[in-house]
C-alpha cells in the first residue's frame, strides 16, 4: 500500500479515537464531573504559575551568570567540580530537597521555591557552560585577534554563538520546574499538586486528573513560550530553527 | 616595517621545554608581502601570531613602523593589525556587514563612516554590496566567506597585516582566483604583510620575500628568486622540491634573458639571403620576416630557402608564436614547447621586434645560479649541459 494512503488511513483513525472517546466522556459525564473543579483549576493554576515564574526566573538569574563565570579560563581547574556540586541538586529527588529544606526553612512558599530552585538551576548552568565552552575556538581567535576585550568577546561573540544551547537548557529546566511544582502542595504552598494528591488520597480519578492534565499543559505551554522566545532572540545566523 | 628582534617562544610541556620559535630577527620592509614557509610545527605560526601576542613571547621585541610594541596595550596593538586566519573565524551571529564594520566600531568610528567603509570594502573584494550585507556567514560559500575574512582585516586600514594560511581551505581554483585577486588590491593598498604558508607555489606566487623556518629556526630568508636559485642547505633544497628551477620559470620576465642580436629578413631579400641568414644566425628551421615598421610580417623556413627560388615576400608562413617582454618564462617555455621552436621573436609595446628568446637563453638563465653553488649534486636540476 502506498505510504500516502497509509497515513491517510492512520489520521482518519485518530480523528475517529478521539471522537469516540469525547462521546464517551460527554455520555458518562466525565467533562461535566472536570468543570466542576474549573474555579479550583484557575485558582490552582494560578499559583502553580507563580511558584515556576519566581523558581525558575531566581534559577536563571543565577544559573546564567555562574555559567559564564565557570566557563572561564581562570575557573578551569575549579569548573568540573562546582558542576559536581550542582549535580547533587539534580541526583537527590526533589522530594527529599524539599523535605530537607522544610527540615530548617519550615512549610510553606520559600521553601518550596526553594527547592524548585536548586532542582531547575542545573540544567541552565550546565548548558551555559556547555554553550560557551562549545563556542568554536576559531571565533575566539577571531575575536581576540582583532582586539576586542574580554568582555566584549563575551557579549559579542560567546555569548551570542551560545544562545540556542542556553535556551535549550532553559526549556528542560523550565519544563521539569511545572512537573515538579505539584509536590509543592506537599509542603503547603498550593498549586496544581492540591488537586492531584488530594484526588489520589480520595480515590478520586477525575479530581486528579484535575490536576494532572493542566500541569501538563502548562508544560507543553511553558516549553512553547520559551522555544518562542528562543526563537525571536537567538541571531539567524546562529539559529538552527531559522535557517 | 615589521622587525622581529631575537623573538623567542619556549612552551612548558610534560616532555619539557619546547622551543617553538628561537631567536628570530627578520624585517618585512613597508608595503611588502614576507612569506613564512615550512613544514609544520616549524614555528611559523608562534612567529607570527606573537606579533599580535595571541601568542605572548617569552623573550625579544617586535617593532611595528619603527616603534618597540612591548610597552603597547595589547588591544590597541590588535586593532592596529588586520588578522585573517585560515579557519575565517567569521562571527556567524552577525551580518556581513555587521563583520567587517566591528574593527572600526570598536575603534569608535561614527556610523556614517563605518557603513561607508562597508560598502567601499566590499566593492574592493568584489562582491555586491546590496546582496551581500544583509546576509550572514553561513549563507555564504568557503571562497566568499574568506573574501570577506580579508575585507574585516582591512576594515579599519591598518598599515601591517597577518595571514595565518589564509586560503589553505579553499579549493584550489578558487584559492587561486583570490589570490590573484588578493596581489592586485595589495598593489594599490601596499600593506606590510606577514604571510604563513605551507605550500612553495604560493609563497613563490604571493611573497616578496620567503622566509624558510624550521624547527624553531629561521633558516634562510631571501625573495623568491635566490631561495630558489640558491637554498641555503639540504633541508631548505628539499623542501623546495626537485623541480624548483621549473618554479623559477614564473619569477623571471622574458626581458631578462633577451638577446637583441636577431636576425631578420625583409620581404624584398631573396631566399638566397634568408639562407645565408639563417646559417650566419644559427637558425635550424627558420628565419623571421619583418615589415618596414620592424613588426613581425612571417616566418621563411629554410627548407624553403633550400628548395626554391624567388622573393622572401611570396615564400613565408605566418608568425605562429611571439612573446612580449613582461611575459614570464612559464609562458615563454608554455609557447616554444607548443611550437617546437628553439627561439621566439620578442615585440615590445608598440609591437616591433626588439629581439629574442632562445631556449639555449632559458636553459641557462635558469641554470647559471644552480651551477654557481660549488659542490651541490646537479642532479636534482633538470638543466641539460649542451
Amino acid at each position: 500500500m502506498p505510504i500516502q494512503t497509509m497515513k491517510g488511513a492512520l489520521r482518519a483513525l485518530i480523528l475517529l479515537v478521539i471522537f469516540f472517546i469525547g462521546v464517551w466522556s460527554h455520555s458518562s459525564g466525565l467533562i461535566d464531573d472536570f468543570l466542576f473543579y474549573l474555579p479550583d483549576i484557575q485558582f490552582l493554576m494560578g499559583e502553580h504559575l507563580w511558584l515556576t515564574a519566581v523558581s525558575g526566573g531566581l534559577a536563571i538569574l543565577v544559573a546564567i551568570p555562574l555559567g559564564v563565570v565557570l566557563s572561564r579560563p581562570s575557573m578551569a581547574r575549579w569548573a568540573e567540580s562546582l558542576m559536581q556540586v550542582l549535580n547533587v541538586g539534580t541526583t537527590i529527588p526533589t522530594l527529599a530537597v524539599l523535605a530537607l529544606s522544610m527540615s530548617f526553612l519550615g512549610i510553606g512558599t520559600t521553601t518550596a521555591v526553594f527547592g524548585l530552585f536548586v532542582a531547575t538551576l542545573l540544567p541552565i548552568t550546565r548548558n551555559t557552560y556547555a554553550g560557551l565552552k562549545g563556542v568554536n575556538p576559531a571565533l575566539m581567535e577571531a575575536a581576540a585577534g582583532i582586539g576586542m576585550s574580554p568582555t566584549q568577546r563575551l557579549f559579542r561573540v560567546e555569548l551570542p554563538n551560545a544562545l540556542y544551547v542556553i535556551f535549550a537548557g532553559m526549556r528542560t529546566a523550565l519544563a521539569i520546574n511545572v512537573g515538579t511544582v505539584p509536590l509543592a502542595f506537599l509542603i503547603g504552598a498550593g498549586g496544581l499538586g492540591e488537586l492531584i494528591f488530594t484526588g489520589i488520597d480520595l480515590y478520586d480519578p477525575v479530581m486528579m486528573l484535575a490536576g494532572a492534565i493542566p500541569t501538563a499543559l502548562l508544560a507543553i505551554v511553558v516549553d512553547a513560550l520559551i522555544a518562542f522566545i528562543a526563537f525571536a532572540l537567538v541571531p539567524r545566523g546562529v539559529n538552527p530553527a531559522r535557517a | 616595517m615589521i622587525r622581529l628582534e631575537g623573538l623567542t617562544k619556549v612552551f612548558d610541556t610534560k616532555q619539557g621545554a619546547v622551543v617553538a620559535a628561537d631567536h628570530i630577527n627578520m624585517e618585512v620592509p613597508s608595503g611588502e608581502i614576507c612569506i613564512l614557509l615550512g613544514p609544520s610545527g616549524c614555528g611559523k605560526t608562534t612567529t607570527l601570531k606573537m606579533i599580535n601576542r595571541i601568542v605572548k613571547p617569552t623573550s625579544g621585541k617586535v617593532f611595528i613602523d619603527g616603534e618597540d610594541t612591548t610597552g603597547m596595550d595589547t588591544q590597541t596593538l590588535r586593532r592596529n593589525i588586520g588578522y585573517v586566519i585560515q579557519q575565517i573565524g567569521l562571527f556567524p551571529n552577525m551580518t556581513i556587514e555587521e563583520n567587517i564594520t566591528i574593527v572600526p566600531k570598536l575603534l569608535g568610528w561614527d556610523r556614517a563612516k563605518y557603513r561607508e567603509r562597508a560598502r567601499e570594502l566590499m566593492a574592493m573584494i568584489a562582491l555586491e554590496p546590496d546582496a551581500f550585507l544583509k546576509r550572514y556567514p553561513n549563507e555564504l560559500s568557503g571562497g566568499q566567506q574568506q573574501r570577506i575574512g580579508v575585507a574585516r582585516a582591512l576594515a579599519a586600514d591598518p598599515p601591517v597585516m597577518l595571514m595565518d594560511e589564509p586560503f589553505g581551505a579553499i579549493d584550489p581554483i578558487n584559492r587561486a582566483v583570490i589570490q590573484d585577486e588578493f596581489l592586485k588590491m595589495q598593489q594599490v593598498l601596499k600593506k606590510t604583510i606577514m604571510f604563513v604558508s605551507h605550500d612553495i607555489d604560493e609563497a613563490i606566487k604571493m611573497g616578496n620575500r620567503i622566509a624558510v623556518f624550521r624547527e624553531g629556526k629561521l633558516v634562510q630568508h631571501s625573495s623568491p628568486d635566490d631561495l630558489l636559485a640558491d637554498p641555503k642547505d639540504s633541508f631548505v633544497e628539499s623542501f623546495l622540491g626537485n623541480d624548483r628551477a621549473l618554479k623559477r620559470l614564473n619569477l623571471v620576465k622574458a626581458k631578462e634573458i633577451i638577446t637583441q642580436n636577431i636576425g631578420t629578413v625583409s620581404p624584398s631579400d631573396s631566399l638566397e639571403t634568408a639562407l645565408s641568414m639563417c646559417n650566419d644566425f644559427g637558425y635550424e628551421n627558420s628565419i623571421l620576416m619583418t615589415n618596414d615598421q620592424q613588426q613581425p610580417a612571417g616566418i621563411v623556413m629554410r627548407s624553403v630557402a633550400q628548395t626554391a627560388k624567388g622573393y622572401c615576400r611570396d615564400h613565408f608562413q605566418n608568425v605562429p608564436a611571439m612573446v612580449g617582454l613582461d611575459d614570464d618564462l612559464r609562458t615563454v617555455a608554455s609557447l616554444m614547447l607548443a611550437h617546437d621552436m628553439t627561439w621566439l621573436p620578442c615585440i615590445d609595446d608598440q609591437g616591433r621586434v626588439c629581439g629574442q628568446v632562445t631556449q639555449r637563453a632559458l636553459t641557462h638563465h635558469l641554470g647559471s645560479r644552480f651551477r654557481a653553488q660549488q659542490g651541490s649534486p646537479v642532479s636534482t636540476a633538470p638543466i641539460s649541459e649542451e
